[in-house]
């Protein structure tokens, strides 16, 4: 049999509105003129696509995850606090950077799986006690400093053969975009998105159900301690770093064509939402719109993007902009009523 | 009233297609006051479309629509309802917290001093239900207080306060139990005999025999007859709708040294449903399991496989007593279940027609076993799946490609123990045969096959022995071929104790 590449259903859209946003740079901004302008906007985007990778994850087995936000900002003050410029901690301190974001995945795939709390709940709850405990244990002002090894991940780059200078960031992103997909294109992974469809069929399928919720939370808050690793050291240490992001990621994930409530939808095209959002809000700072209308902008986004998926087919093919084949008989008029 | 033999509708070669794809080629129906008309086809044969199209929710491609002798364009359902023409849906449109009145009315309730007149309101729906003779229902009654089959009634009478003069039902009884099918055979008569035409849409060919006074055969969108019920047989019918003589209806049953060891054993297994079991099941044959609704049988067939564990006696699977207490363990002591409810937990009706075969592999096995997924197209292949591809998402598929692939999914793990719950439910006679074919040829090759079926003949056709259960006990076992009545007997309670 011939391979023939395949879409995923939903995953069209959103990369025509990618391929019009890096258009509309192009016209728009000199920057963008010369790949580096490219990889600048890949780098600042990357944060934001590990969330949504992880964020995709959750949504496509059936749940949300509003904790990524507050468990971002929960990673960097703890990395600055713990730190504290010290060079030689640097190590050990990632790596409980990123054990603590697959605690918080865990606890909330347990209450949600085991205590059947719904996620929206359990994540919300999350979200307010990281909140709460980063907010008593700074006082509202991180203290400490993190070390110039914690901040390559998110500023340095890395001369690769062929390619020049290419942020860790970017390498990071693509190396767990490409394992990513390279899962869902599994057993596994594929059974994740089934989940999300029918959880009864995957159970009488002989399918661990919980243990797959389990691992979507999991990977979820692992991805969101990778991305405020690398927050961290793009953007330097501060309790507001992470605000705001868990809706800006669902937002990406909507707008790569995933259905809310689980069972269809890429990663790649979640990933792809959210570079698209990040590439738009260049553009408007580009175009000279206001900042503060960026979540005025998302939250247009969101509606959207969810009514569109939710238009029945039929409204869709009307939509299109490429002709249908027309009805050739035209229906009886009414002669008498 | 109009007078019984006046002509109500007539619909003259009608066409339909959606993006290309002819659901209607130039059919012809009509309608006459007084009558139940049945239309019968396979799934897709266009049936449903063309209700449809007389209810105004699809325009037709070509063809014409008079009603009462004057052609008719219907651009909605509003203009379809001012006709005369109301259609109950399969799935009910009544809003459970209102009174049947507020429902029968919903969106046009009569006003009077600028409100709702509740009185005129509740005495025009009393009149209407007089009028078909249902005293059970109240018009004041909130519908959630009422049966499924009540519920229905409102549904008509709701149509009826539109001034319909045509009915088209949708499989009416696909959401009633046994006992209210009844109750709505009697409501349709009295329809009928108060001048009502009815356009009734069922795959159950009792129910058409017992109902309707001509029968509309419709196939693969084009018009095959229209005749009298009483000048078919119900082997006309299907040659009819198959487009072929089936002729044998079943396949062979399985020979005695066909059978080999017992593969499925159950001794005084029991729960809260069920008592006392003692079965056994052996390789190459197919046991039906028979009994009325709520008997049991399904609860069987749950305990097998672990969702309803047996809390007690022994489960015994090739010789050794195994604890079941999930369908992931089930699984893996090769033990498959096709579950009634093919939508609700047979499919991931959004996920492709791969990964749905793929499902229990992925889902249940560990290391290489649930990565192999070359065989895929073979295995579609053994069931007869009929899709565009392998990357179609199963919702689109008819009901019986559907069953095809919830099959597959199974035989993609190799069961040892098949247990099927109405495997032929809701599908077109052609795919019923396949899928007929299919255990038969499944239970050669050495897997041990338990049916359950509230379909007699099928049932009987089908199984080398019949067990019948009742109140959730083994009432007695029937060889091969047995009489529906000899099932019956036992079922009801009747034959206990005494020869069957």
């Amino acid at each position: 049999m011939t391979w023939r590449p395949r879409l995923a259903e939903g995953t069209a859209p959103v990369l025509v509105v990618l391929l019009l946003l890096l258009i509309g740079l192009a016209v728009a901004g000199p920057a963008y003129d010369e790949p580096s302008g490219y990889l600048a906007l890949l780098k600042r985007a990357a944060p934001l696509m590990i969330l949504a990778i992880g964020q995709y994850f959750v949504i496509v087995s059936g749940g949300f995850d509003l904790s990524v936000g507050a468990l971002v900002t929960a990673g960097v003050v703890i990395a600055a606090r713990l730190i504290n410029g010290s060079e030689s901690a640097t190590a050990r301190v990632i790596l409980l950077v990123l054990a603590f974001g697959l605690l918080v995945g865990l606890v909330n795939g347990l209450i949600t799986t085991k205590l059947l709390v719904p996620s929206f709940i359990v994540t919300l709850g999350m979200l307010l006690v990281l909140d709460g405990a980063i907010f008593l244990w700074t006082g509202g002002a991180p203290r400490g400093a993190l070390s110039a090894g914690f901040r390559t991940f998110g500023r340095g780059a890395v001369d690769v053969p062929a390619l020049g200078e290419v942020p860790w960031s970017v390498l990071i992103l693509l190396g767990i975009l490409l394992a990513a997909a390279l899962f869902m294109r599994g057993g596994t992974g594929r059974a994740l998105v089934a989940v999300g469809d029918n959880e009864a069929a995957v159970r009488l399928s002989g399918g661990q159900v919980d243990r797959l919720r389990l691992l979507a939370f999991v990977l979820s808050g692992l991805l969101a301690a990778v991305a405020a690793i690398l927050l961290g050291g793009f953007a330097g240490v501060s309790a507001q770093v992470g605000d705001g992001l868990e809706f800006r990621a669902i937002t990406a994930v909507v707008l790569g064509g995933v259905l809310l409530g689980g069972g269809r939808g890429s990663v790649v095209a979640a990933a792809a939402g959210a570079l698209s959002l990040e590439a738009l809000f260049t553009l408007l700072n580009l175009l000279g719109v206001s900042g503060a209308l960026e979540s005025a902008v998302q939250g247009v986004i969101i509606i959207a993007a969810v009514a569109y998926a939710s238009l029945g087919n039929g409204v869709r093919q009307r939509l299109r902009w490429w002709p249908q084949q027309r009805d050739s008989a035209r229906p009886a008029q009414p002669a008498a009523s | 009233m109009t007078p019984r033999t006046t002509t109500s509708v007539r619909l003259t070669g009608i066409s339909k297609s959606f993006l290309g794809v002819p659901v209607l080629r130039g059919v012809d129906l009509e309608l006459r006051g007084g009558e139940v008309h049945a239309v019968m086809g396979e799934n897709g044969a266009g049936k449903s479309t063309l209700l449809k199209v007389l209810a105004g929710v699809h325009r037709p491609d070509g063809g014409t629509i008079e009603v009462d002798g004057a052609e008719m364009s219907f651009a909605s359902p509003t203009d379809a309802q001012r006709a005369g023409i109301a259609i109950i849906h399969q799935e009910f449109t009544l809003l459970p917290h209102r009174t049947v009145a507020e429902n029968v009315y919903l969106g046009r309730e009569p006003v009077r001093r600028m409100q709702v007149d509740r009185r005129r309101m509740v005495a025009d729906t009393r009149e209407l239900l007089d009028w078909l003779g249902e005293d059970g229902i109240d018009p004041t009654d909130t519908v959630s207080s009422l049966s499924v089959a009540q519920r229905q009634v409102v549904e008509i009478v709701k149509a009826l306060s539109t001034d319909a003069r045509v009915l088209g039902m949708d499989e009416p009884t696909a959401a009633l139990a046994d006992h209210e099918v009844e109750l709505l055979y009697d409501l349709v008569r009295r329809l009928r005999e108060r001048g009502i035409a009815i356009l009734y849409v069922s795959h159950r060919m009792r129910e058409v025999f017992d109902l309707s006074d001509r029968i509309t055969v419709l196939k693969d969108g084009q018009f095959v007859t229209c005749a009298p019920t009483g000048e078919l047989t119900s082997e006309d019918l299907v040659r009819h709708m198959v487009g072929r003589d089936l002729g044998e209806y079943y396949p062979d049953r399985a020979a005695p040294d066909d059978l080999g060891p017992v593969r499925l054993s159950l001794r005084g297994a029991g729960n809260q449903r069920l008592r006392e079991l003692n079965l056994e099941v052996r390789a190459g044959e197919i046991v039906g399991l028979a009994g009325l609704q709520g008997s049991g049988r399904s609860a069987v067939a749950r305990a097998v496989f672990g969702v309803e564990p047996f809390t007690r006696g022994v489960l015994e699977v090739d010789g050794v007593a195994r604890r079941v207490t999930r369908p992931r363990t089930a699984v893996r002591l090769g033990i498959a279940l096709v579950t009634e409810d093919r939508k609700g937990d047979g499919l991931a009706l959004r996920q492709s027609v791969r990964d749905n075969t793929l499902l229990v592999r992925r889902a249940a096995l560990r290391g290489g076993r649930s990565r192999a997924r070359s065989d895929v197209p073979a295995l579609l292949d053994l069931v007869t799946v009929v899709a565009r591809g392998e990357h179609q998402e199963v919702r689109f598929l008819s009901g019986g490609n559907q069953q095809k692939v919830v099959l597959a999914k199974w035989l993609a793990v190799e069961p040892r123990v098949l247990v099927v719950d109405e495997p032929t439910r809701g599908i077109d006679v052609g795919a019923k045969r396949a899928v007929h074919e299919l255990l038969r040829d499944l239970a050669r090759r050495g897997v041990a096959v338990l049916m359950i079926s509230s379909e007699l003949p099928e049932l009987i056709g089908m199984s080398d022995r019949i067990l019948v259960m009742h109140d959730g006990a083994l009432a007695g076992e029937l060889p091969a071929s047995a009489s529906e009545g000899a099932v019956m007997a036992l079922a009801t309670g009747h034959g206990i104790g005494e020869a069957a």
